[in-house]
C-alpha cells in the first residue's frame, strides 16, 4: 500500500516537474512541454486506476492553487480557462491510456504502450480539450478543432515517445511498470 | 517557485475557504446563464473593482494572473470582428476574464492549509464508510515535498547534457528523470514502512 501511495504521488509530482522544467527538444527540434508526456506515462506506466488517481491527485493541487501547469499556471482559475477541457480529459485520458496498455500484452510494450497514448492521451484528451474550449469560448465543434489541431503533430510524436519510454521502463525497473506486474 | 498566492494579507484570508468556494461556484454558474452584455460589462467591473479593493500592490499580482489570457483575448477579437458579430464576441471575452478573474481572486485570498482542510471536510463521507484519508493527506503533501526535489533533478539532467552538447537537450533525458522518480518512490515507501506504515498514521 505505501509503494503505491509513493508511486502516485511521485507521479504527481513529475507531470509538474515535466511542466516545469526547461523546453526540451522533439526528434525534429521543436521545442514542446512535457506536461502532456506525463499523462501518457502516468497510464502507460502506473495502469488505469493508479494512473487516473496520480493525475487527479495533480489536478487537485492545481485546484488549490499550486503553480503546477506548464509555465507555472494554476488556481481555481484555469478551470474556467479556455484550456480546461484538457484539464477535465486529463485522468480520463490517464485512465484509458492505461487500459489499454494492461489488456493488450501481446507484441512489443513498445508498440501497445504507444498505441494506448495516441488512444487515450490524443483522441480521448482532444475530445475534452476541443468540447471544453467550443464552449468556454462560444465557438462550435469545428471551430474549435481547427485551433487545436496545430497541436496534434506534436502530441502524436510525445505518444510514439512515451511507447519507447515505458518499454525501457520496463526493462529498467520492472517492478515499478504496474501496467505490467 | 513562484507563488500565486496574494502578496498581501486582505481582509477576504480570514472569510470561511468554504464559503468563498460556493460563491465561486454560484457567480460562475451565473455568468455562464446571462447573455447580456451589459450584465457581463458590470461583472467585469465588479470583478476588477475586488481587485481594487485590497490595492495597488494586490491589483498588480492579480493583473499578472490575468495576463496569460492575452492571447485568446486577441484570437476571439479577430475572429468575431472577421465575422461582424462584436456583440456576441465582447460577451465571450467578457465572460471569460471574470470567470478567470473571480477564481484566482478565491485562490489568491486562501492559504494553502484552509483549502486542505476543505478537502478534508469533503471526504468526511469517505471515512464514514470506512475508507482512510490518510492516504490523500500524505499523498498531497508528498507531493509538495517532492515536486521542488523532482525539478532540481530535472534541471541538473539538463545542465548535464549541456555541459555535453550544444543542442538543445532531448527528449532522451525523460528516461532517466522517470527511473529517479520511480526510485525516489521507492525508497519513500520503504521509509514510511520503517516507521510503521499507515497503520500507524492517526486517523
Amino acid at each position: 500500500m505505501e509503494k503505491n501511495v509513493t508511486l502516485i504521488a511521485l507521479f504527481a509530482a513529475l507531470i509538474a516537474a515535466l511542466g516545469l522544467i526547461p523546453q526540451i527538444a522533439l526528434p525534429f527540434g521543436v521545442p514542446i512541454t512535457a506536461q502532456s508526456l506525463g499523462i501518457m506515462l502516468c497510464g502507460t506506466v502506473l495502469g488505469a486506476k493508479r494512473g487516473a488517481l496520480s493525475v487527479l491527485l495533480f489536478l487537485l493541487l492545481v485546484a488549490l492553487g499550486l503553480p503546477l501547469l506548464a509555465g507555472g499556471r494554476g488556481g481555481l482559475g484555469v478551470f474556467t480557462s479556455p484550456t480546461a477541457g484538457f484539464l477535465v480529459g486529463f485522468p480520463i485520458a490517464a485512465f484509458v491510456t492505461g487500459l489499454i496498455t494492461e489488456t493488450w500484452r501481446k507484441g512489443s510494450l513498445a508498440v501497445s504502450a504507444g498505441v494506448a497514448s495516441v488512444i487515450g492521451g490524443i483522441v480521448v484528451l482532444y475530445l475534452f480539450g476541443i468540447s471544453g474550449f467550443a464552449l468556454v469560448t462560444g465557438k462550435t465543434m469545428g471551430e474549435a478543432t481547427v485551433v487545436m489541431a496545430a497541436f496534434i503533430p506534436g502530441d502524436i510524436l510525445k505518444a510514439a515517445i512515451a511507447g519507447m519510454l515505458t518499454a525501457a521502463l520496463a526493462k529498467a525497473r520492472p517492478a515499478s511498470v504496474l501496467s505490467r506486474v | 517557485m513562484i507563488s500565486l498566492t496574494s502578496p498581501v494579507r486582505t481582509r477576504a484570508h480570514a472569510w470561511p475557504a468554504g464559503a468563498k468556494l460556493a460563491a465561486l461556484c454560484v457567480a460562475t454558474v451565473l455568468l455562464f446563464k446571462a447573455q447580456n452584455i451589459w450584465v457581463h460589462a458590470g461583472a467585469f467591473i465588479g470583478m476588477l473593482a475586488l481587485y481594487r479593493l485590497p490595492g495597488p500592490v494586490f491589483f498588480r499580482a492579480g493583473l499578472r494572473a490575468l495576463k496569460v489570457l492575452w492571447p485568446f483575448v486577441v484570437m476571439l477579437a479577430i475572429y468575431h470582428l472577421v465575422t461582424r458579430t462584436p456583440y456576441v464576441g465582447g460577451v465571450i471575452v467578457l465572460r471569460m476574464l471574470t470567470a478567470v478573474g473571480l477564481a484566482t481572486l478565491v485562490t489568491m485570498t486562501t492559504q494553502l492549509s484552509d483549502l486542505i482542510a476543505v478537502v478534508r471536510w469533503l471526504a468526511t463521507p469517505l471515512r464514514g464508510v470506512g475508507l482512510k484519508t490518510t492516504y490523500l493527506e500524505t499523498a498531497i503533501a508528498l507531493v509538495i515535498r517532492f515536486t521542488p526535489v523532482l525539478l532540481a533533478k530535472g534541471t541538473k539532467l539538463i545542465d548535464a547534457w549541456r555541459a555535453r552538447s550544444p543542442r538543445r537537450p532531448g527528449w532522451r533525458i525523460i528516461l532517466p528523470f522517470t527511473v529517479l522518480a520511480l526510485d525516489d518512490a521507492d525508497h519513500i515507501a520503504e521509509a514510511l514502512r520503517a516507521r510503521g506504515g499507515f497503520d500507524a498514521m492517526e486517523t
